[in-house]
């Protein structure tokens, strides 16, 4: 193939469209491994969750009210989704997190496995694994915009946009907000939050709703550009492991940036070397792993 | 009490095929012994590795390949394959042994996906359609393990499956072993607390090393006897879903103990057999199996069994 | 202790070897018939559950009897995994005595499947698996591939747009033994028609983002971007060149292996004038409407070529044992090798020695939204191939047991 710069710089925004995904789905679970010290298996699983709440409030919704002619939009479902799937979150974590964190911290990645074989298993059941196509793109974002080097389709552009925004406003709450550094406070210290009268529980258990509503937007946003399918979260969450493992979950600003480089890294070798594409990830983690193992931007534990 | 125990269980794993189906049993032996070698690891140093399939499918192709290719007797081609999955353990212990939690699973599960690359792009494994049509061979080059007997109308193969359950056997001795020597006791006191361990002279990294390479070299034993016996190897051995499978297997039975393990991966395997033309429900159970077993009953079945052994009050012992 | 296990083991050993029972040939009282397919993944539209309820309109229509024996229908999931088919094909020939076994929707499966029942002696029907390995290299006395393989879709699809003018070629190909024997047969046809081959990508299985590729295949300027793919990868590559504007920019897309669900579940809007090769299409003529409408009043859609298959390779499989007057296999095979299939699924079809099913195969055109009347009114036919020509012939293929 060759490779003129149009060619690299295309791969490079499609790149930066993948990125962005991982981006957002390493940050979830960076925030909630950052408070609870788990590491949540089922984002996969949840963000899959957040595509099919998109997908069924705009085909089902309606016909189930009685208003065949009724669609969840996709601006309704961007907040509606996320909302949905931080409650079961919240669920999650009141019922069944909360008894684990006594323990070792393993049995919470396991129980979070268990919750992605349910809701896949679920899912495969009554959907077709081949994938089902969400029809309800906004008018707005339909059509192609003219970078120069290429035709770059406008949904995918606003998908970059706004799954950027959402990181950075979560960079923002956290490292530069009073509510951001209680959090962090509860971090490093949870006890000493706690006496100084904030209600560190009701904090961890919001930080996890927070966390796994970001895999549920990542989810209503990927639905229009890809298949809505039950399988579509967990090839994907191994591979954010990957990116997490990279960056080190030591912060905020690491995981955003090695998602994004990462995502570039894989849009080239689709140019490079194809067959490797979904696998590039892994080998530069072994090779992170051999030169500085706690990642990245890690601090050594 | 517990000479016993080990007899009926050996009297009964050697009548087992006239009683239940053998290819069946001899699923169950492999899966049971890729169990309890998963078990030492995390039985012992408390390493949970998410990356367990490499070891068990990455024998299977090994195995698979040079039995088919290379003419090797089936004994030896377990044997090689044992070896095989040893040093692919040697070479993840190396990038991962110091790392701790749920950075080492997390490590182990992404180097798995390496290997399932390999699986799927090496030329030897036959891609998508796997490795097929693994010859089961001559055991020494004298019993054919191909051989069906037919009694009372049902066909056993019988020299496959004493061949399993001697493998079984053997690993399952080996890992007795081990968590009986004084290099079992050095692990568990690492898992207790490891700075001790480290204080009074022990190399901690190293030992853990050493666990990590006999748990993968296991594992490989127990794949490369499943190629033998399905006579195929497939990407589903190397997959991830195997690898949280034996997590299950380990965790319904009982970490850390003997026979927990063999218990575990009897449930799992007997459940999915039967579960088999539910289709995805498969999975629900075992998710929910493990959403269960995390919450209500960590121990294990095994382990709880001890657990309500170990609390009797005394008067009421026999 | 140890002395008296030892001694078990040797009786229980001679026991075993003195049962050796030599008594084949006598059938359990039931013809048992296998649908294995897959119930939950990837292909579970295209076979799947319709597959089963194929298989029991077939027994049903064939009166539930054959020789005066019951017929008996079981099914399973293979999940598309090898090592499960080979279990449950196992389990099935050595415990349940099935004697043949249906369905069969990848080749991993099916050439799994294959391999045990020439080892057990159970007949093998694949109607979804692709690969011509298992009429070639590891073709079986007892294995029958029923519906289409790599190389007659191409052949019909690849020789037939190149005719019509799309005479340059890049292959979005799916990076696994399918996709790469599609990729070469197609591109063979291609050169064989005076085409030429721009290049290719081979993507990983089970892709969801197919920008890269198709960007790759938009920049070689080909006029034609060959999809050797199939299922989920096929509709994903699909759905966005168009977002890519691929299509409008002028280049077409062919499917070298497309379903009428992979058609439905795309729409007309999107998969409309695009050109394939399929064996069977429901509204093809009198007999396969009348058929696949019975079919839609059980299941709620349209037959897809597999599910259609699997009825025909049933009722062509009891129609051998009763004019075989057996079901012993060999006798069952030896008179399905004599047997003309004509049914409403296939046309001129004769099973040759090597286990290919040769029948005729048809070019479509999948249908504008305004040619459309119904909702599963997707597709017209354009072009009749007769079986030899689409198929490959015994000369060109490499099967042990067939005697050149």
């Amino acid at each position: 193939m060759h490779l003129s710069y149009q060619v690299v710089l295309a791969q490079l925004m499609l790149g930066l469209n993948i990125g962005a995904f991982y981006a957002i789905l390493s940050l979830g679970l960076a925030v909630i491994f950052g408070l609870l010290n788990i590491i949540n298996f089922a984002h996969g699983a949840l963000y899959m969750l957040g595509a099919f709440v998109a997908l069924l409030g705009y085909n089902e919704l309606g016909p189930l009210l009685g208003m065949p002619d009724f669609h969840m939009n996709y601006w309704t479902a961007l907040l509606v989704a996320p909302l949905v799937v931080g409650f079961l979150g919240v669920l999650i974590e009141k019922t069944m997190l909360r008894r684990l964190y006594k323990v070792d911290h393993l049995y919470g990645l396991l129980l979070t496995f268990g919750l992605a074989l349910i809701l896949q298993g679920v899912f495969t059941n009554y959907f077709n694994v081949s994938g089902i196509s969400y029809n309800g793109k906004p008018e707005i974002l339909r059509g192609a915009v003219n970078l120069k080097f290429m035709m770059f389709p406008t949904y995918r552009l606003w998908s970059i946009a706004i799954s950027l925004a959402v990181c950075f406003a979560t960079w923002f709450v956290i490292e530069r907000t009073k509510l951001g550094s209680y959090l962090r406070a509860g971090t490093e210290n949870p006890s000493l939050v706690q006496a100084f009268g904030i209600n560190v529980p009701l904090m961890i258990t919001l930080t996890y709703g927070f966390g796994v509503g970001m895999a549920a937007f990542a989810g209503v946003v990927a639905a229009p550009i890809y298949s809505v399918s039950p399988i579509m979260g967990s090839e994907l969450i191994i591979t954010v492991f990957a990116v997490v493992v990279i960056g080190g979950m030591g912060s905020i600003m690491g995981s955003i940036c090695t998602g994004l480089s990462l995502g570039m890294l894989e849009g080239l070798t689709k140019v490079i070397y194809p067959p490797a594409a979904n696998t590039v990830i892994f080998f530069m983690m072994i090779l992170v792993l051999l030169v500085k193992p706690e990642g990245l931007f890690g601090k050594e534990q | 009490m517990n000479r016993k125990l080990w007899a009926a269980l050996f009297l009964a794993g050697l009548a087992a095929p006239f009683l239940i189906y053998p290819v069946f049993v001899m699923q169950l032996l492999c899966f049971a012994l890729f169990a309890c070698a998963f078990n030492l690891l995390i039985g012992y140093t408390g390493l949970l590795s998410f990356g367990h399939a490499a070891f068990f499918g990455g024998a299977a192709y090994v195995t698979g390949y040079l039995v088919k290719n290379a003419g090797l007797t089936p004994e030896l081609g377990v044997i090689v394959g044992t070896l095989a999955a040893g040093l692919m353990g040697y070479i993840f212990g190396i990038l991962t042994i110091r790392r701790q939690g749920i950075y080492f699973a997390m490590i182990t599960l992404a180097l798995a996906q390496v290997i399932y690359f390999i699986a799927l792009k090496a030329p030897f494994t036959g891609g998508e359609d796997g490795l097929q049509d693994v010859p089961r061979g001559m055991f020494l080059g004298l019993v054919d393990l191909g051989h069906t007997y037919h009694v009372a109308g049902k066909p056993l193969e019988l020299n496959l499956y004493y061949f399993v359950f001697i493998i079984f056997c053997i690993g399952f001795w080996i890992i007795h072993r081990a968590i009986h020597s004084p290099f079992g006791q050095i692990l568990k006191a690492i898992r207790e607390n490891e700075p001790r361990a480290i204080s009074l002279g022990y190399k901690v990294e190293r030992l853990k090393l050493l666990a990590f390479v006999i748990s993968a070299s296991l594992a490989g034993t127990a794949g490369a006897t499943k190629s033998l016996v399905f006579q195929l190897a497939s990407l589903t051995d190397v997959s991830w879903h195997t690898s949280g499978e034996v997590v299950l297997m380990t965790l319904l039975g009982g970490l850390g103990t003997v026979l927990g393990p063999v218990v575990g991966a009897f449930t799992v395997v007997a459940l999915q057999a039967e579960l088999s033309a539910f289709g995805s429900w498969v999975t629900v159970v075992i998710g929910v199996t493990f959403v269960v077993c995390v919450l209500s009953f960590r121990r294990g079945f095994v382990g709880e069994v001890l657990e309500k052994i170990r609390t009797r009050p005394p008067g009421q012992n026999d | 202790m140890k002395k008296r296990l030892m001694q078990f083991v040797t009786g229980t050993t001679i026991l075993g070897m003195a049962m050796v029972a030599g008594a084949a040939g006598i059938s359990t009282d039931v013809v048992k018939i296998g649908v294995l397919t897959d119930m939950s993944g990837v292909y579970s539209a295209i076979g799947g559950k319709g597959s089963v309820t194929a298989a029991k309109m077939a027994i049903a229509d064939f009166g539930g009897k054959v020789l005066g024996k019951p017929i008996k229908l079981i099914s399973a999931d293979h999940q598309n995994k090898a090592d499960i088919a080979s279990t449950k094909a196992r389990e099935w020939a050595d415990t349940d005595h099935v004697d043949m076994i249906t369905g069969l929707l990848n080749s991993g499966c099916a050439l799994a499947v294959q391999k045990i029942g020439t080892e057990k002696k159970v007949i093998s029907i694949a109607t979804g698996a692709g690969s011509t390995t298992l009429t070639n290299e590891h073709c079986s006395p007892y294995g029958v591939h029923y519906v289409y393989d790599t190389y007659a879709l191409p052949k019909v699809a690849g020789g037939a747009i190149v005719d019509t003018g799309g005479k340059s070629w890049f292959f979005l190909t799916a990076d696994y033994a399918f996709g790469h024997s599609l990729e070469k047969n197609t591109a063979a046809f291609v050169k064989a028609h005076g085409g030429k081959v721009l290049g290719q990508v081979r993507h990983p299985l089970a892709t969801s983002d197919f920008s890269s590729y198709l960007l790759q295949a938009q920049a070689s300027g080909a006029k034609v971007i060959g999809l050797a793919n199939a299922g989920g990868d096929f509709i994903n590559a699909v759905k966005q060149a168009r977002e890519f504007g691929i299509v409008q920019g002028g280049q077409t897309i062919a499917g070298m292996l497309v379903f009428l669900s992979d058609v439905k579940s795309l729409g007309l809007d999107v998969a409309q004038g695009m050109n394939f090769a399929t064996s069977f299409y429901w509204d093809r003529d009198e007999a396969s409407r009348k058929w696949s409408q019975r079919y839609f009043a059980k299941t709620g859609s349209m037959p897809t070529m597999n599910q259609a298959g699997v009825y025909s390779a049933v009722t062509t499989y009891l129609k051998a044992i009763k004019k075989a007057g057996t079901d012993n296999p060999d006798a069952v095979m030896k008179t399905m090798r004599g047997m003309k299939i004509n049914d409403f699924f296939s046309i001129n079809g004769h099973l040759r020695a090597d286990g290919s099913m040769v029948h005729d195969m048809f070019l479509v055109e999948v249908k504008k939204p305004s040619e459309s009347k119904a909702p599963w009114d997707l597709l017209k036919v354009i072009k009749q191939v007769p079986g030899d020509e689409a198929f490959m012939s015994l000369a060109e293929g490499s099967c042990s047991t067939v005697k050149k």
